[in-house]
């Protein structure tokens, strides 16, 4: 039992048909760590996501969380065991409003009676910038405003590995600045966090390490500042930031 | 960080929702009274109404809320008749209490049913559960204690063996089958009391906020610890304990059964299909307007036979193209109207700072350069 592994990822392979989109994959992350991704367009970034949430199931290899194997758990399953997300394309509840969009993710996240998550709900809307919209329609908000909400409902779950799939694109220097701020503010509380971004600034102000896909494979990782300054992440990712 | 007072406080009530309560229980009273003045004619009618409401609730419930779109409801009105007969004919039981266990037996058998209908998406899964229904048909038509394929009748002292029906004759001086339409209009009423209270509680919990996250996105539902498959089957299990309750008093109140009209598509689903698209999908209003209308529809057009399901087709499609949400969505959007309101609202209570204050002084601060990406 090794407590700083939260989190491990080992020989992780997925393939659409022919197309692999994550190749023998080795990852690892300790409570409490953020972990920075980047790499270019399709390189499986969105799909690693979506294989440590639970939303495909992967073709080979394994992954634990806190020493169990989660490999075939349900999504729901393993938001239970602690872990959310946000998607990329955000896909709030359209109808609910953008409080109960918090509220039946509070409750189902966590396990708790609604009446026993409502001030942590408006806490949540309050940090993320969204209480003014706390009684519309999700439908209603704009896409910026969506983007805070995915990042609002993963919150309201109470997890302890938070997953961020692009959170910051189209964000103003002050939006931006106000958004690490925020994620800074979730680390504090000890949540381990998975951020991916193409904003690299962005990243570079929260993460401990960074970690640099392409064609489903890890080609770089280590300390941010040293990874983003290696020869093949500059050819690679200035090539497609440029 | 020190236990602040609390900021903020939710509320599901609306303006008129406090009213819609105290009407609806004044309503619930006068219509228990009822009997005590009413034709047997209206009773008669009180009770059709009830019982398709409590079958438009629970089609309701599962399409426009759990989006299962299910054709087959009749196989548990069916089951449920047949469980009536089976317990009152065969072990002498008393016909309330069966019907009670009528519901038991129809979610009992939602199980199997369930089994195999939930490998189904979509159209086959409405495909499915009507081939189940018609499966369960055939194979009560094969009973021959119950009839067979021409069925049977509730013998008179079946009915008379039915709990409160004495104390009715006399209390109100009728006879028998006066007095059984009394006491099925009683336990219609007290099943559609269930039903709605139960639906809206149910909705209110937290159980109903996660069936409409389902509705929206079921991908986002299961990604914050929702389980769509469990709350699914939970549903159609529940709506098939009703609809076999439902089924059992519309057979006690008529005595008599076939397959053919105990598992009848059109009484059974196509008309509470009508009653909830024409009503309003995914309210509880929108059904009670249905089922009222419908009423009136069946009173005074269905002498013209065929003619009558024509327009009854041709008016579900008119309603669905011009008023996609029924007759009580337009009214409740337009006019913001919500008798059994579940939407919860946050209201803050303390006026401390907020986020969106201290954001707003940011933004408010000199202009800045984009980012560089
Ligand atoms: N469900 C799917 N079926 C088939 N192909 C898929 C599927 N999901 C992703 N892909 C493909 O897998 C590759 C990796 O996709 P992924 O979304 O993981 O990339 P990404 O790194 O998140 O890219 P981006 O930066 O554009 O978000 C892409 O070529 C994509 O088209
Ligand atoms: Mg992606």
């Amino acid at each position: 039992m090794t407590a700083a592994r939260m989190l491990s990822i080992s020989k992780l392979g997925k393939s659409f048909g022919s197309l692999v989109v994550t190749d023998k994959l080795d990852l690892e992350l300790g409570a409490g760590e953020a972990l920075g991704i980047i790499g270019p367009n399709g390189a499986g970034k969105t799909t690693l996501m979506n294989l440590i949430s639970g939303a495909i199931v992967p073709d080979t290899g394994a992954i634990r969380f806190d020493g169990r194997d989660i490999t075939t758990d349900s999504p729901q399953r393993r938001c239970r065991a602690g872990i959310a997300r946000t998607f990329q394309i955000p896909h709030p509840f359209g109808n609910l409003s953008v409080f109960e969009n918090l509220l039946v993710a509070a409750a189902y996240g966590s396990g708790k009676r609604e009446a026993e998550v409502v001030e942590a709900c408006g806490s949540i809307l309050d940090m993320t910038g969204l209480l003014s919209r706390a009684n519309r329609r999700a439908e209603t908000l704009t896409l910026l405003e969506r983007k805070r909400l995915e990042l609002a409902r993963a919150l309201a779950t109470e997890p302890r590995l938070l997953l961020l799939d692009e959170i910051a694109g189209g964000l103003t220097e002050a939006e931006c600045a106000l958004l690490v701020e925020t994620v800074r503010a979730i680390r504090t509380r000890g949540t381990a966090i998975i951020w991916i971004e193409h904003i690299v600034q962005a990243l570079l102000a929260v993460v401990d390490r960074l970690v640099v896909l392409n064609f489903g494979r890890k080609i770089a990782e280590g300390e941010p500042r040293a990874v983003m300054s290696s020869a093949e992440v500059r050819e690679i990712y200035l090539g497609i930031a440029a | 960080m020190t236990a602040a007072s609390p900021r903020f406080r939710m509320t599901t009530r609306t303006r008129v929702s406090s009213w819609a309560t105290i009407g609806a229980a004044i309503l619930t009273a006068g219509l228990a009274a009822l009997p005590a003045v009413a034709s047997r004619g209206l009773i008669q009618d009180l009770f059709f109404i009830f019982t398709m409401l409590c079958l438009a609730q629970y089609w309701n419930l599962l399409a426009g809320y759990a989006g299962l779109v299910s054709v087959g409801q009749q196989a548990f009105v069916g089951l449920g008749a047949y469980t009536l007969f089976a317990a009152t004919i065969l072990a002498g039981i008393e016909p309330l209490t069966a019907a009670l266990l009528s519901g038991v037996v129809a979610a009992a058998m939602a199980v199997p049913t369930a089994f195999v209908v939930f490998r189904l998406r979509g159209a086959y899964f409405a495909i499915g559960t009507w081939v189940a229904a018609e499966v369960y048909r055939l194979v009560l038509a094969q009973v021959k204690e119950l009839g067979g394929g021409t069925g049977t009748s509730l013998t008179m002292s079946v009915v008379s063996s039915t709990a409160g029906l004495d104390w009715v004759s006399m209390a109100f001086g009728v006879r028998t089958p006066a007095a059984r339409d009394i006491v099925v209009y009683w336990a219609a009423l007290a099943l559609l009391v269930i039903t709605l209270a139960g639906i809206y509680w149910l909705l209110r919990s937290r159980f109903g906020l996660a069936l409409s996250s389902l509705r929206d996105s079921e991908l986002t539902a299961s990604s914050i610890g929702v389980d769509a498959f469990r709350l699914k089957v939970f549903v159609y299990i529940l709506t098939a304990a009703g609809g076999g309750a439902a089924g059992a008093l519309i057979f006690l109140q008529s005595a008599r059964i076939s397959p053919d009209s105990a598992f009848a598509v059109l009484d059974w689903t196509a008309y509470v299909i009508f009653i909830v698209v024409i009503g309003g999908i995914g309210t509880i209003e929108g059904p009670i307007v249905g089922a009222v209308v419908f009423y009136f529809l069946q009173t005074y057009l269905a002498a013209f036979g065929t003619w009558y399901l024509m327009l009854l087709g041709a008016l579900g499609i008119v309603i669905m193209l011009i008023a996609p949400k029924g007759i009580w969505g337009s009214i409740a959007d337009r006019f913001d109207l919500h008798l059994f309101p579940t939407r919860r609202r946050l209201v803050v209570t303390s006026t401390r700072r907020t986020g969106d204050d201290r954001q707003r002084a940011r933004q408010s601060g000199p202009p800045s350069g984009q980012m560089r990406r």
